[in-house]
C-alpha cells in the first residue's frame, strides 16, 4: 500500500466525491430510463449503451476514481446511493411492472449476497437457493392464512425457518467437502420442490394464496399517496424490498471487513492449515451456511407477499441455478459484483421478451465465458480492507 | 518441572501396513534449535502432523510443556503453545500480508457475530493492535515488505512468503515453533538470508524452542544445536551436527553404504 491516501483529483482531474456523485446519478437516471423502456429497440440500445459505455469508461480509470469515492467519502457515498435508489422507486410511482421487477431484483440481491457469503467467502455452493427463498414465501403464505403473527415478524420467521431446516443439511454440508455438498444442496434443491408438490396441506402444484405485507397498520396492497399521486402499491414493497437489501449489502460488508470474513476466507482457502491456526473450521462453515439461509428465507417471505400467490414451480432447481450465477457473474466475493450481477440476471430477461425463453441458455453461456475469460467476475473482489477509511501507518 | 518442553515417547504412526513412524523416543530442550533430519519418507514431516493434531498417532504418547497433549485437535496444539509451518507453502495467496500474520493471530481475535458486526468501534481497535503487532514482526525481517501490508501474498517471492509463513506462527507467542524446510523451493541465497532470519527470531525470542526439518545440511550445520536423525520411522543417530555427520549409521542411511 504505497500511496492510498485520497487523491486529490481523479478521473478527468474531477475531485473522486463529484465524480463517485454523478456516477451514482447517472446510474440511478440509467436504472430508471431501463425500467420504463418499452421497446424492444430502445431496450437493446440501453443495453449495448451500458455494455459499451461500461467497456470504455472501465479503461479510464474511473474505476479507480469511485473505489477512491467509496473510501474517502464512504458516507455521503453511501447516503447518495440510498437517495438514488429512492428517486428511482418515487419517478417510476405509478408503474406496476417495473416497480415489481425492481423489487424482484433487490429481493434476488439480498439472496445472492447470501449465496456469496456461503460460495465466494466460504467455499461451500448452495444449489438450493431458490428451496430456502421458498421456505420464506411458504412460511408467509401459512402464517398470514392461519395466525395472527404481525407480518413483519412473519418475515423474521421465513428466516428463522429457512435457517432451521439448513441446520437439518449442515451434517453432510459440512461433513462432505467440496464437490460433494454440492451435489447435497442440489439433491435437496429438487426434494423440497418434489415435497411441495405432493404436499397437500401446503396446496400441492396449485400453491397457495399469500396475505400482503402489513406494517404498523398499514396495508402494503393499498396504493400510498403522494403528493395528491395515487402511486402504485408496488412502492411500498420496493421501499420495503430496498430496505431489506441494503440491511443485508451491510451486514454482508461487515461481515466480509471483520475477523469473521477472514475465517471464512481461510476456511475456502485451506482447512488443514485454518485448523493449524486453531479456527474452528465447523462454526466458520455452521455460520456463514445460516447467515446465507435466512437472508434467502426473510427475501423469500418478502416475495411471497408481494406475488400475493407461491406455486412450487417458483422455486425450482433452475432459479437456484440462476441465483449461483449472479454469484459467479458478479465475482466470488465481490458485493457490489453482486449487486450489478443481480440487475443484469433479474431485469435483463424480463425487459427482453425474446430472451425470456432462452434465459436459462443465455445465463449458462455468459457464466461459461466469464469462466473462460473473466474468473474473477465482473467487478473483482479486491484485497480486503476493514475500515475503508483507516489509513494506517507505515 | 523438566527441562524438556517436548517429548515423544514411543511414539508411532501406521498408514495401512506403512509404518511412517514407530517408536519414535525423542525430545527437545527448552530454548533449543533441533534439527529433524533423515532421507525422503523417513517420517519426519508425519511427526509433525501427529504432534499438530493433523493426524492421530497410532501408538505412544507426546507430552508438551508438562501437558499430555497425544491426540489433541490440531486447534488444542495450537492453543497449548504450537505453531508450525508448511513444507509446500500454505499460505492464503488472495489474501494481503496483513490478513495471513492474523490468521496466525487468530486465538486473540474475538470472532463473535455480534463483535464482528455491531461493535465496529471495538473491532477497529483490535484490527489496529493486530495490525501493530504483525507489521513489527514484519519489519524484524524486512522493512520493505512491512511496507506493504495490504498487497497479496501471491504476488510475493517464496522467500518473502516462507517469512510472512513464520510470521503468522509466530504472531501467537508459542513456545514451540516447527519449521518443515524451509529452504525448500530458494536458492542458495535465498537459503542463506532465511538462516540469517531464523537465528535472528531465536535472538529476539530466547525462550522460543524451534524443530527445523531441512535436506540442505549447511542450513542444519549452522542453526541447530542439536540433531536427531530418522530412517523409516526411527532414530539413528543424535547429537550435535558433528557427531551426526560422523556416524555411520547416519552416512549408510543417506548413501545406502554398507
Amino acid at each position: 500500500m504505497t500511496d492510498k491516501t485520497t487523491p486529490k483529483s481523479g478521473w478527468l482531474g474531477l475531485p473522486p466525491l463529484a465524480v463517485g456523485l454523478g456516477a451514482v446519478a447517472a446510474t440511478a437516471v440509467y436504472g430508471w430510463l431501463f425500467l420504463l423502456a418499452e421497446s424492444e429497440i430502445a431496450v437493446l440500445g440501453l443495453v449495448a449503451l451500458a455494455a459499451l459505455g461500461g467497456w470504455a469508461l472501465g479503461r479510464t480509470g474511473l474505476p479507480d476514481t469511485l473505489d477512491a469515492a467509496m473510501r474517502g467519502h464512504g458516507r455521503s457515498m453511501n447516503g447518495a446511493i440510498l437517495l438514488g435508489l429512492l428517486a428511482v422507486i418515487f419517478l417510476l410511482g405509478e408503474e406496476h411492472f417495473p416497480l415489481l421487477m425492481l423489487t424482484t431484483m433487490l429481493l434476488y440481491m439480498t439472496v445472492a449476497l447470501g449465496l456469496n457469503v456461503q460460495f465466494g467467502l466460504t467455499g461451500m455452493v448452495n444449489f438450493a437457493g431458490a428451496a430456502f427463498f421458498g421456505m420464506g414465501a411458504y412460511t408467509a403464505a401459512v402464517l398470514t392464512a392461519h395466525s395472527a403473527v404481525p407480518p413483519l415478524l412473519i418475515l423474521v420467521a421465513g428466516g428463522v425457518i429457512a435457517a432451521a431446516i439448513g441446520f437439518l443439511l449442515i451434517v453432510p454440508v459440512v461433513r462432505t467437502a467440496g464437490h460433494y455438498s454440492a451435489v447435497v444442496t442440489i439433491a435437496f434443491g429438487v426434494l423440497f420442490k418434489t415435497f411441495l408438490e405432493v404436499n397437500d396441506v401446503l396446496g400441492g402444484p396449485q400453491g397457495l394464496m399469500v396475505g400482503p405485507m402489513k406494517l404498523f397498520g398499514w396495508d402494503f396492497n393499498s396504493s400510498p399517496v403522494l403528493l395528491g399521486v395515487e402511486m402504485s402499491f408496488y412502492v411500498n414493497y420496493a421501499l420495503l424490498g430496498g430496505g431489506l437489501a441494503v440491511l443485508a449489502f451491510v451486514l454482508t460488508q461487515r461481515l466480509e471487513r471483520s475477523w469473521l470474513g477472514l475465517t471464512l476466507d481461510s476456511v475456502r482457502l485451506d482447512e488443514t492449515a485454518s485448523a493449524c491456526f486453531g479456527l474452528n473450521v465447523v462454526r466458520a462453515k455452521v455460520l456463514a451456511f445460516t447467515f446465507g439461509n435466512v437472508l434467502a428465507g426473510v427475501a423469500g417471505a418478502l416475495y411471497g407477499m408481494m406475488i400475493s400467490f407461491i406455486a412450487p414451480n417458483s422455486f425450482t432447481f433452475a432459479d437456484s441455478l440462476l441465483m449461483v450465477s449472479i454469484v459467479l457473474l458478479g465475482g466470488l466475493g465481490s458485493l457490489w459484483g453482486t449487486a450489478l450481477a443481480a440487475a443484469i440476471v433479474v431485469l435483463l430477461p424480463e425487459k427482453l421478451q425474446i430472451l425470456q425463453e432462452y434465459r436459462f441458455l443465455l445465463f449458462s453461456g455468459l457464466v461459461i465465458l466469464m469462466l473462460l475469460f473473466r474468473p474473477q467476475g465482473l467487478l473483482p473482489r479486491k484485497v480486503r480492507s476493514y475500515f475503508p477509511s483507516w489509513r494506517p501507518q507505515q | 518441572m523438566s527441562d524438556a518442553l517436548l517429548e515423544f515417547e514411543g511414539l508411532g504412526k501406521s498408514f495401512g501396513g506403512v509404518r511412517a513412524l514407530d517408536g519414535l523416543d525423542m525430545r527437545v530442550k527448552r530454548g533449543e534449535i533441533l534439527g529433524l533430519i533423515g532421507p525422503n519418507g523417513s517420517g519426519k514431516t508425519t511427526s509433525f502432523n501427529v504432534v499438530t493434531g493433523i493426524y492421530s498417532p497410532s501408538q505412544g504418547r507426546v507430552r508438551f510443556d508438562g501437558q499430555d497433549i497425544t491426540g489433541l485437535s490440531a486447534r488444542k496444539v495450537y492453543e497449548a503453545g504450537i505453531a508450525r509451518t508448511f513444507q509446500r507453502s500454505r499460505l492464503c495467496l488472495p489474501l494481503s500480508i496483513f490478513d495471513n500474520i492474523m490468521i496466525g493471530n487468530h486465538a486473540r481475535l474475538d470472532n463473535g457475530l455480534w463483535f464482528n458486526l455491531i461493535r465496529r468501534g471495538a473491532l477497529r481497535r483490535q484490527v489496529e493492535e493486530g495490525y501493530d503487532k504483525a507489521r513489527e514482526l514484519v519489519a524484524g525481517f524486512s522493512r520493505e515488505l512491512a511496507g506493504r501490508m495490504f498487497e497479496p501474498v501471491g504476488a510475493l517471492p517464496m522467500i518473502e512468503r516462507r517469512r510472512i509463513e513464520i510470521c503468522r506462527a509466530l504472531v501467537s507467542g508459542p513456545k514451540l515453533l516447527l519449521l518443515d524446510e524451509p529452504s525448500a523451493g530458494m536458492t542458495h541465497d535465498e537459503t542463506a538470508q532465511l538462516m540469517d532470519d531464523i537465528l535472528a527470531v531465536r535472538d529476539r525470542m530466547d525462550d522460543l524452542s524451534i524443530i527445523i526439518i531441512e535436506h540442505e545440511m549447511g542450513v542444519i550445520e549452522r542453526l541447530t544445536d542439536h540433531c536427531v536423525v530418522l530412517s523409516y520411522g526411527r532414530k539413528i543417530s543424535e547429537g550435535s551436527y558433528a557427531q551426526i555427520a560422523a556416524d555411520p549409521e547416519v552416512q549408510s542411511a543417506y548413501l545406502g553404504v554398507d
